[in-house]
This record gives structure tokens, sequence and C-alpha cells, in this order.
């Protein structure tokens, strides 16, 4: 009896290690380790109210860069975001996306809103001077450039980095998601935050 | 022309080692001590670059095998952040990045003056054409490295 006992204590023991090494583990995009906490930042949101970055604590947020006369990565992103919408069900409830404009000259809280709903109605813009804006990117270390664009009409278009960002419930930025990973994928990473 | 007997032993010789070689590099099989493909920024690389030195820590095209060495480990041992590869990492951070398909990933990278890294993601070496292809490239890497460090050259 005495040693069935110590037995199940020292497997009680190892649990929660294998736990965290296989929850790790079973993540498929960019894991940063230890996680650190996501600069917040507070812009004016596209939904008529301020977008406080900490003020999402407690949902999971996907946090992506971009702007609305993006012509082929942005609408990738979001078209990607809103399908991991649909595989989440009920539990997309517990997760924000919020899209940081890096084209403050064009994109207004209005703009945003109107570009945004075409993907999901829940989805929130944020946008700001220049040099807001500049500190949000430069706290993420996302590029921004503008270049002439091929549609004359457009003027110019913006060269950025194009990769998500998964924030915890605590507010930890916990992973990075390359441009181009399947729905799924997404899916299955933000799942696997959910339950932590 | 009448080729003298010893240098046709010497040329069979050379045939057979030849021989051996690319039959060895296409039929053995590949072992990886890892899946991780390990980067690391070290401490003072920030200092260093102040001082105006030239680091190139992350070359621009990285090669991986899906299903043998296919995640990508980015670490951080300096004391200031650093945006390395797609990811800006903190001190003492470690970024895992997996790749599930073999193909070939484009990232931005302002750590490179094209701005670009290529990560090249090949197919597992399960046929004796790909295991020769892939030791060729590696065999080719080291020379490369080797001239880099003076210990070669050629003209190219």
């Amino acid at each position: 009896m005495k040693r069935t006992l110590s037995l199940l204590a020292g497997l009680a023991a190892l649990l929660p290690v294998s736990f965290a090494h296989a929850g790790d583990g079973d993540f498929k995009t960019g894991v940063f380790d230890p996680p650190s906490t996501a600069p917040n930042f507070e812009l004016p949101g596209s939904n008529g109210s301020p977008v406080v970055l900490s003020k999402l604590r407690g949902k999971v947020v996907a946090l992506a860069f971009g702007f609305s006369y993006c012509q082929r990565v942005c609408p990738v992103t979001l078209a990607n975001l809103s399908q991991v919408f649909k595989q989440l069900g009920a539990a997309a409830t517990d997760v924000q996306v919020v899209f940081v404009s890096v084209d403050p000259d064009r994109d207004t809280p209005s703009r945003l809103r109107e570009f945004l709903q075409f993907f999901d109605p829940s989805f929130l813009g944020a946008t700001g001077t220049k040099a807001q804006i500049d500190v949000v990117r430069q706290a993420y270390g996302v590029f921004a450039t503008k270049a002439p664009s091929e549609d004359k009409k457009l003027g110019y278009e913006i060269h950025h980095s194009s990769s998500i960002f998964l924030i915890d419930r605590e507010g930890k930025l916990r992973l990075l998601v390359p441009f181009g990973t399947p729905p799924q994928t997404i899916t299955h990473d933000i799942t696997l935050l959910l339950k932590r | 022309m009448r080729v003298p007997r010893h240098l046709r032993w010497l040329l069979v010789s050379l045939a057979a080692v030849l021989l051996g070689a690319t039959t060895w590099a296409a039929a053995a099989p590949v072992r990886f001590d890892s899946r991780e493909e390990l980067f690391e920024i070290p401490k003072g690389t920030w200092a260093r670059r102040m001082a105006g030195e030239k680091i190139e820590i992350l070359p621009q095209e990285i090669r991986l095998v899906a299903g043998a060495r296919d995640i990508l480990v980015l670490r951080n041992r300096d004391d200031v952040p650093q945006i390395f590869g797609p990811a800006l990492m903190m001190p003492g951070q470690t970024f895992r990045l997996p790749f599930e398909r073999a193909a070939e990933y484009e990232f931005a990278c302002t750590a490179h003056a094209s701005g670009q890294m290529t990560i090249i993601v090949d197919e597992p070496l399960a046929s004796p054409w790909a295991r020769l292809r892939w030791r060729a490239r590696k065999a080719l890497k080291r020379l490369k490295r080797l001239k880099q460090q003076g210990y070669v050259s050629w003209r190219s």
C-alpha cells in the first residue's frame, strides 16, 4: 500500500511537468519562450472608442498590422482569421482580432470599420497619428515602408511585416504566426491558448 | 595514346573511390542529432555592432528538412532586444518556429540588407537522389565556409 502511494505521489509530481512540456510542444506556430508582456498601446478604434490592449485581458488577442488599401497581404490575413472564427464557433467570443493600421494617413477609424466589417463585424481596427503608430510598430518589431503602387489610382502601397501576434489571456505575447499559415493551424494554436 | 600502367591504376582507383563515395552518399540514411536548427545572438553583439563591426548571424537562406530537421530556433543571448529573423526578441528569449510542410518561406528580416530571409524546407530525404543532393549541398556549403576562413581558395 505504502509503495503504491509513493508511486502515485511520484506520478502526481511528474504530471505538471509533463503537461507543461507537452503543452508548449503542441503549438504549431512560432513560440516565444519565455513569453514577455505584450507592449500595451492605446489608439483610436474603429468602434469609436479607444483600443487599449491591456483592457482586452481575459481574451486571446490576434494582433495584425496592415492597411485597408492593401491588395495582396491583408485581405488574405483577415480572410484567414475570419475562417478561424468560423472554426472556433462559440469559443470565438473569447478571441479578439485587433488590426493596427500602418497607413494612418488614409486609414481613419470609419474607413477601418468599413473595411473590417467585410471580414467579421467583431474585428477591431486601430489607427492614430504616424507618431503613435510608429511607437506601436517599433514595440512589436514591425516594419512598414512606403513604396509606389502598381495601381496608379492608389498612389502608394506599404510593404509591411505580415505575421500575426497571438497574445494570451494574461497579456503575454506567446506566439507569432507567419503569413500564409493555414487557418486550421491558427485555430489549433488559439484553442490551446484558450485552454490555458 | 598508351596510358602508363601506374596512371591507369590511379585513375581506376580514383573512379572507384568516387563511385563508392557517391553510392554511400545516396544510400546511407541521413541522421540528425535534433530536429532543431539553432541560431544564437551572442552576448555583446549589440555593443560590437555599435562599435562599427559588421556581424551577420542569420544567413539569408536557411535550409531545413521536413520531418527531420524542421524546427528553426532563434535565441537572443544579448542584453538588449534584437530583431532576429521574423521576430523581435527580448534578452534571453528563444523563438521556436516549426515547419510542417516542405516549401519555400519568405520572411521580412530587417537584419539583412535585402530586407528578406528565405527558409527552404526540403522534402524528407527518402530517395537516394534527395540524399545525394542534400549531402552535395552540405559539402559545398562547408567548402564555401572554408574559403571564407581562408583555408582554401578558388576563382568564382
